[in-house]
């Protein structure tokens, strides 16, 4: 881990068009270490599109992506995961037919090293480095509290235990920012507090830096350390969530429109 | 005293009458033996007698070191792990007295008893915990420091008096070098007299009480129960049970420690019936509850069986409950049963107990309520030794139990040695032995009420038949007659209507009143699957209890209890005549129910007032609403609209 003492991300102007629609137009932000920030904004603000451009899923046509101190806007999503970006899908993406287990371990491959030959065969460095991933995914289990659904395929699983291997996943990568798209989209009060726990767990035991995207706003102002609006593709606010809170743009904008 | 030993034990048997003494001398004559495992990330960490003092002595050491005196008392709240029963016996170490707490308890309930008993110690398992307390300690000023094990979330923690398990043996180390025998002193002051815990009971009606058990109580039931059930040291149990019922005290640490036999800690409350499997117990102690989750998920499995299956599983577990019951009421086997059961054996019964985890046990506890008499004959039949205990907390847990090969259906079997029983002329059930506890802590007029000349008062109506097996009845004080003088016995009837895979709770009523009816807490996993296989949709546990065709469903349960009471002369007036679907699951969080699963009938005949009052009137629905309670303690509120079901006919007999 390079300790660069500047910000761990930073976005500067990108813009994205996909056709006609300008989905991201000139937005701008900076994610410093360890905090967690929420980007919010109605319904095609273009959040989905901002992550998707920090994963190495879309590429804006102008702008930068600075990430750990270096330019990074062009990089293809598997480059982008070495280098320590891991993400959870809005639309829950596990391989519905594998164990929680196996699904979780899939979160190790780009930490593993080995040849075909000793995997094989399942002999000496190859034996070591499964059980070393293997440890290490179940201090994630026990982290979220999933032991009783190791062996369940993934597919089986209710909603919110879904979302829940699918952080598992995301942490078996170690990141260094953990991207998260709607973690408590579709859960009851329950699970949306469960998970709001595990979150801030995450950061503060791992120092994982988090960005997140979410509609529930009581969520977004009680574990956020910074709050970014988008509208119509762009940046319209960013602060703390007591700032956002007053912005009267963001009153108009986001509160105002999104519930007319 | 203990089989097979020489003499020199059973002298040395005379000085260790604390566990922190009989735990050193198991580290000794044990050392390597495992005493505890715990399933951490995935794997069984085994720890050995002598692991079991060590820890203990370190933890001592360091409880010492915050300045704890002889007789404070330690709060211990979280899951079953070895990491809290070594505080246990810690703080007896030390001469201080733990108290068990709970861990699904909410703030209210722990506010009272931290306060009532004095803690000024909590040993807490985890960040959930540890946040109650320090809520708790807002209330209660005397509790001053708090001790958690698992450290995770708890990094941005700074309240005073807030340290880690690893913080506190770390003092304890440097403490010792100050004082290289300090626990070993203080263990030798300890004595058999002296109070080893208090459990507070959860009791159905007002405060909990907190029995106070001396070491010579606990010591003493342990032995005799461990000699007359031939416990060994190899033996394996599975310690699931909350902490803070004796009855995990009892199982899980005085007869674990008394015997020197291996306790194991599941990895997590949803984790347990897996884990089971995993540990094939010897000796397993498990209240009605588990036993009907058992059954249920069991009777799920076959129903979803394909049909061949599901026809042979049936017709063979048909075939061993008759030989059971027939073989238990002391009648002639008939021969083509008989010769069927190895071929049973080899095709169902041996992978059915395999496939629970129930293969290696020698011995199998039901406690706490009385288990339905179906539900019993089912795991016998399997080859199961299930026996039913009757006990209490003030007694140390044991008052009587079934023989082996001395089983009888009906009764809870003959008493313990050197238990004395009696029935007081109102027909209660009086007891007295070793195990009789020293009181309740600062509630002397409690005691009184329950202890008389050394006997106690059950409060438990039942007799003794001639072979000198006891008979529980009901509560002495729920036993009722109707408005024309029947017999009428709420809890037969409940655990009747509980062998039903669908019902998970029920609650009868009928004292003075014209007929008996019934509320109804229809299980969601059984009765949810069963609407799916039907195609039957819904959206809630309200609206899945509403539904017409469960109401359909769970008539024909009623009816069967019904046919089944015409076998009792006595009871076969008090038949179900009209009963109810409750939209809401009865909850200890909305204290309508004990943390042990036991109704208060009480309080439900309050809170439901109306309901019951529709019960015994004409109409055949009425609105309700309840109010819930979520574990943070806040309230929420559940609206129905709840259908009144008519038993058509009165069955009676041909």
């Amino acid at each position: 881990m390079t300790a660069t003492a500047g910000p761990l991300l930073e976005v500067d102007g990108i813009s994205v068009r996909f056709g006609a629609l300008l989905a991201l137009n000139r937005v701008s932000l900076t994610i410093p270490r360890g905090e967690i920030a929420a980007i919010i904004g109605p319904n095609g603000a273009g959040k989905t599109t901002l992550l998707n451009c920090i994963s190495g899923f879309y590429h804006p046509y102008e702008g930068h992506i600075r990430f750990d101190g270096r330019d990074r806007t062009h990089l293809r999503p598997p480059d982008v995961a070495a280098l320590g970006i891991a993400r959870t899908f809005q639309n829950v993406a596990l391989f519905r037919g594998m164990s929680v287990l196996d699904n979780i371990m899939t979160g190790r491959i780009l930490k593993m090293r080995g040849s075909f030959l000793l995997d094989a065969v399942w002999w000496g460095p190859a034996r070591r480095q499964e059980l070393e991933h293997r440890a290490f995914v179940e201090r994630i289990i026990d982290f979220l509290a999933i032991q009783a659904i190791r062996k369940t395929p993934a597919g089986r699983l209710p909603y919110g235990l879904q979302k829940r291997v699918e952080l598992a996943r995301a942490l078996a990568a170690e990141p260094q920012l953990l991207l998260l798209d709607e973690p408590m989209a579709g859960m009851n009060v329950e699970e949306k507090e469960d998970m709001c726990r595990f979150i801030l767990d995450v950061n503060s035991e791992f120092g994982t830096t988090i960005a997140l995207i979410e509609h529930d706003m009581g969520v977004v102002m009680d574990i956020s350390d910074h709050v970014i609006v988008l509208d119509y593709g762009r940046a319209i606010a960013d602060g703390t969530p007591d700032e956002v809170r007053k912005d009267q743009a963001v009153l108009d904008a986001y509160l105002g429109v999104a519930h007319d | 005293m203990r089989g097979g030993s020489t003499e020199t034990m059973s002298i040395a048997a005379a000085a260790l009458d604390t566990f922190p003494k009989l735990v050193r001398a198991n580290a000794e004559r044990l050392s390597r033996q495992v005493a505890i495992r715990e399933k951490d990330l995935g794997i069984w960490q085994a720890y050995t007698w002598r692991d079991y003092f060590e820890r203990s002595r370190r933890i001592a050491l360091g409880l010492a070191s915050l300045g704890f005196a002889r007789g404070d008392k330690t709060a211990i709240i979280g899951d079953n792990r070895p990491e809290l029963y070594w505080a246990v016996l810690a703080t007896q170490a030390l001469g201080g007295v733990p108290v068990p707490l709970y861990q699904d308890s909410i703030e209210k309930e722990l506010i009272y008893i931290v306060d009532h008993a004095e803690a000024r110690f909590a040993v807490a398992e985890d960040q959930e915990q540890v946040d109650k307390l320090l809520h708790v300690r807002a209330h209660c000023p005397r509790l001053e420091f708090i001790v958690y094990d698992d450290s995770r979330g708890m990094r941005a923690y700074s309240e005073p008096g807030l340290l880690s398990l690893a913080e506190l043996e770390e003092r304890g180390e440097k403490f010792a070098v100050g004082h290289p025998t300090y626990v070993d002193d203080e263990m030798a002051r300890g004595q058999g007299e002296d109070t080893s815990v208090i459990c507070y009971t959860s009791g159905t009606t007002g405060s909990p009480k907190g029995a106070m058990l001396s070491y010579r109580n606990l010591i003493a039931m342990a032995r005799i129960a461990t000699e007359r059930e031939g416990l060994r040291p190899d033996d394996e149990a599975l310690a699931y049970l909350p902490m803070a019922w004796v009855g995990d005290h009892m199982l899980s640490y005085a007869q674990a420690i008394v015997a020197g036999f291996a306790i194991n800690c599941p990895e997590s409350a949803e984790t347990v019936l897996h884990d089971l499997k995993e540990i094939g117990p010897t000796y397993f102690f498990a209240p009605p509850r588990i036993w009907e989750n058992l059954l249920t998920s069991v009777m799920i499995r076959i129903e979803d069986a394909a049909w061949p299956k599901r026809a042979l599983t049936q017709a063979f577990l048909r075939l061993a409950q008759d030989l059971e019951r027939r073989r238990l009421n002391g009648q002639p086997l008939p021969l083509l049963p008989r010769l069927l059961a190895p071929l049973g054996e080899l095709l169902v019964y041996g992978p059915l107990r395999d496939n629970l985890g129930l293969r290696r046990i020698r011995i199998a506890y039901t406690a706490g309520e009385a288990l339905g008499p179906e539900i019993f004959v089912f795991f016998r039949a399997l080859g199961i030794n299930v026996k039913q205990l009757y006990g209490m907390t003030e007694a140390s847990v044991f008052v009587a139990v079934q023989k082996d090969g001395d089983v009888k259906l009906d009764t809870v079997g003959t008493p313990m040695p050197e238990v004395e029983i009696k029935i007081s002329e109102a027909g209660e059930v009086l007891f007295r032995s070793p195990g009789v506890f020293q009181g309740y802590f600062k509630n002397p007029e409690a005691t009184r009420q329950t202890v008389e000349d050394g006997w106690i008062h059950s409060g438990d109506a039942g007799f003794l038949d001639q072979a000198g097996h006891l008979k529980i009845i009901d509560r002495a004080r729920d036993l009722g007659r109707l408005a024309d003088g029947t017999m009428f016995a709420p809890k037969y009837l409940e655990n009747k209507l509980k062998f039903s895979p669908y019902v998970k709770e029920a609650v009868t009523l009928g004292a003075d009143r014209p007929y008996v009816t019934a509320l109804i807490n229809i299980d969601l996993g059984a009765v949810g699957n069963w609407a799916e296989r039907r195609g039957i949709a819904y959206t809630s546990y309200t609206d899945l209890s509403q539904r017409p065709e469960v109401y359909e469903l769970i008539q024909q349960e009623v009816v069967r209890v019904n046919r089944s009471l015409l076998e009792d002369e006595v009871l076969r007036g008090a038949q179900i005549r009209k009963f109810l679907i409750l939209h809401k699951e009865l909850d200890p969080d909305d204290e309508e129910i004990t943390r042990t699963r036991k109704v208060r009938r009480g309080y439900i005949a309050q809170k439901y007032a109306a309901l019951i009052e529709a019960l015994y009137g004409e109409r055949d629905r009425v609105a309700v609403e309840a109010q819930v309670t979520y574990e943070d303690g806040r309230t929420g509120t559940i609206r129905a609209d709840v259908a009144i079901r008519v038993v058509s006919g009165e069955v009676s007999a041909r």
